[in-house]
């Protein structure tokens, strides 16, 4: 079953055409990864997913319903959780606080207007947290200001804090981004992990092949806002046009 | 206590035995002394810092907790002036008609101005807030005369309708604002030896509200609601893309922190029934910006202390003149004595906006958390000096 259908997407920054008749579509509980060089339109594709750009013309369907026109946070409550390539957390929180948040959104909705209980007597939340923490080896960390921790450790939290929503689309944005080798290993054990435990769509965005090739069970490959191919990582390794568009060689050399 | 945990409670009650003792507390030299001008314990004076404490804390809401400044919070002040008075006029002199009004009004008020304001963010917030104050100003000033008295501001006059208590005006003179029978001007008296203590009902009237408006921020400090806030003032994107509508929390708070600033000017109203534009001018939108940053932003208690720091030297500095001056410096030589008094002297009387700048500018580069922050350095020095280095570092929680 496809969960993701993306039709004939066309997004126009003025004069330069960042999305040309983009067509992906994604089969549920798979990991698919979006690769291409810089400016291949892979963020603008993405954003068009989150509802952060609206595209020109075509369509985004997930799970048959319309994501166009919806702001942010409907998308999201749809089932659509995005990590970013700079990790995006709430820095003056606590971790603990920082993943009590998407635990209230998905308990409450978009708004809720609870001023008067105190936060400490949401046991609910508390639990529902803490065992996501547990569950990110992050326990020991709860009380610390999530501005002070190590890129790795924000990645991971800002990874838990989309889980804890139990999205049924994990989107990453370039994950390993600016990480050493080390920090890009433990991430791609984490994303293994996440998706051998549960029923969880990922599409990845990533530059670095070690992570796609370990990951991804489809590859799309954009180039200049259109889709060269789509197929499975070991044909894509050895495709011609995939080999000129990334990594500029020609087929013959 | 009160659904507090330990720390807010004893935090509510320090606040409630400080505001209870402050006739003795604000008076501490004797009548007639030299000192005695620096003594705060007069009824006015008080109720200001508990009024201006009140108007502080909402405003805290929305700037310390959300972070959004609002430069035109002033304007909710007026709004709840002018509402207050009219009730007197219109109602009766009891003062709660009259809060209920200016907290209902202002907060409509409220909910207009922010559902516009709130499409912005940052300074472009600030410059509509302070749009829209200036133009309430403005309004206030010329065309709503008839609603808001103009120049002269609104006053009670002896036809009023005062459709509930019609009768207390028979006998001649305008009545003044009260609560079941106790005016809000009532004032006792006590001699101890040297000193003189006021206990005005107006001001525990005031304070009392004041302690309200207080327990009822620190529940919202420590709710999701309040920890929502916290989190749009950290990162506003991540909410959003974390299924939360930011606009609707935003909208609450600019609510919730106007109502405060409508229920502030309810009782400036009471303690002295007129209400003028000037309420409204975006001066005081920034003195009360001046008291949330000098007392602590986003912390529980600063806002108060800010907003105490800041009326107090409004109205003490600000009486000094230089006689008083020469008065000090009079056991000097006469040379030294004028020199001392000409340089002291800009910083005194109408001069004492130079100090409060000065105060400001310290504050902000020495001191960023504001003195909350100034507090805890001092605590944390008794506290390292009593136990051992190895002691561990005491968190700071965004709350505190």
């Amino acid at each position: 079953m496809r969960i993701l259908e993306v039709k004939d997407v066309n997004k126009r920054f003025g004069g330069l055409k960042a999305l040309s008749e983009v067509n992906l579509s994604v089969e549920e509980n798979t990991v698919h990864a979006i690769i291409g060089p810089n400016g291949a339109g892979k963020s603008t594709l993405l954003n068009c997913l989150v509802g952060k750009l609206i595209p020109d013309t075509g369509s985004v369907m997930f799970h048959g319903q319309s994501v166009l026109g919806r702001a942010p946070h409907e998308i999201n409550q749809m089932g659509i959780s995005r990590v970013f390539q700079t990790p995006e957390i709430f820095g003056d929180l606590t971790v603990m606080e920082n993943m009590m948040i998407p635990c209230f959104a998905k308990r409450d909705g978009a708004f809720e207007l609870n001023a008067i209980s105190s936060v400490s007597s949401q046991k609910d939340i508390i639990e529902r947290a803490e065992h996501v923490l547990e569950d990110m080896k992050m326990i020991d960390k709860r009380h610390m200001v999530a501005s002070a921790m190590s890129r790795g450790d924000k990645r991971r939290l800002e990874i838990g804090m989309c889980l804890s929503q139990e999205p049924r689309l994990l989107l990453l944005d370039e994950p390993t981004a600016g990480m050493a080798r080390a920090d890009t290993n433990n991430t791609i054990d984490l994303l293994k992990e996440i998706k051998s435990k549960r029923d969880i769509t990922i599409v990845i965005i990533e530059h670095d092949m070690h992570v796609v090739f370990s990951l991804a069970e489809r590859i799309t490959v954009l180039a200049q806002g259109t889709p060269l191919v789509e197929d499975t990582p070991e044909n894509i390794k050895g495709h011609p046009k995939v080999r000129e568009a990334y990594l500029g060689e020609s087929s013959g050399h | 206590m009160f659904g507090l945990d330990k720390k807010d409670t004893m935090l509510l009650l320090l606040v409630a035995a400080l505001t209870a003792l402050a006739p003795f507390l604000l008076n501490p030299f004797p009548e007639g002394s030299a000192m005695a001008q620096f003594n705060a314990g007069y009824p006015d004076l008080m109720q200001r810092f508990v009024i201006f404490g009140i108007f502080a804390i909402g405003f805290n809401i929305l700037f310390g907790l959300t972070g959004y400044l609002s430069f035109g919070h002033a304007a909710f002040l007026g709004v709840g002036s002018y509402a207050a008075v009219w009730m007197f006029k219109l109602l009766s002199m009891n003062v709660l008609p009259a809060i209920v009004l200016a907290v209902v009004m202002s907060g409509i008020f409220a909910l207009l101005i922010g559902y516009v304001s709130l499409r912005r963010s940052g300074i472009y917030f600030s410059i509509l807030t302070l749009a829209f104050a200036q133009m309430m100003f403005a309004l206030a000033y010329s065309v709503l005369t008839p609603i808001t008295g103009g120049e002269t501001g609104l006053q009670l006059a002896l036809d009023d309708p005062r459709i509930l208590d019609g009768a207390v005006a028979a006998n001649g003179n305008i009545p003044v604002p009260g609560l079941f029978g106790m005016e809000m001007r009532d004032s006792v008296q006590l001699e101890l030896g040297a000193w003189v203590f006021t206990f005005n009902f107006g001001y525990y009237f005031s304070a009392l509200v004041m302690l309200i408006s207080f327990y009822i921020a620190i529940r919202i400090f420590r709710s999701p609601f309040g920890m929502m806030l916290r989190a749009i003032k950290a990162n506003q994107q991540r909410l959003n893309y974390t299924g939360l509508n930011t606009r609707p929390y935003t909208l609450a708070a600019f609510v919730i922190s106007g109502m405060y600033a409508g229920l502030a000017g309810a009782l400036m109203a009471s303690m002295d029934p007129l209400a003028g534009a000037e309420r409204m001018f975006w001066t005081a939108s920034g003195e009360v910006v001046l008291m949330t940053i000098l007392g602590g932003v986003g912390t529980l208690i600063g806002p108060i202390l800010g907003a105490g720091a800041i009326k107090y030297m409004e109205n003490i500095i600000s009486k000094i003149n230089s006689d008083i001056l020469h008065s000090w410096f009079a056991f000097l030589p006469d040379g030294l004595e004028d020199l001392l008094v000409t340089l002291v002297y800009p910083f005194i009387g109408k001069g004492w906006h130079l100090t409060l700048g000065i105060i400001f500018m310290l504050v902000v580069i020495f001191l960023p958390g504001g003195l909350v922050e100034g507090g805890q350095r001092i605590a944390r020095l008794f506290k390292s000096k009593k136990t051992d280095r190895s002691a561990p570092k005491p968190q700071i929680e965004p709350g505190e």
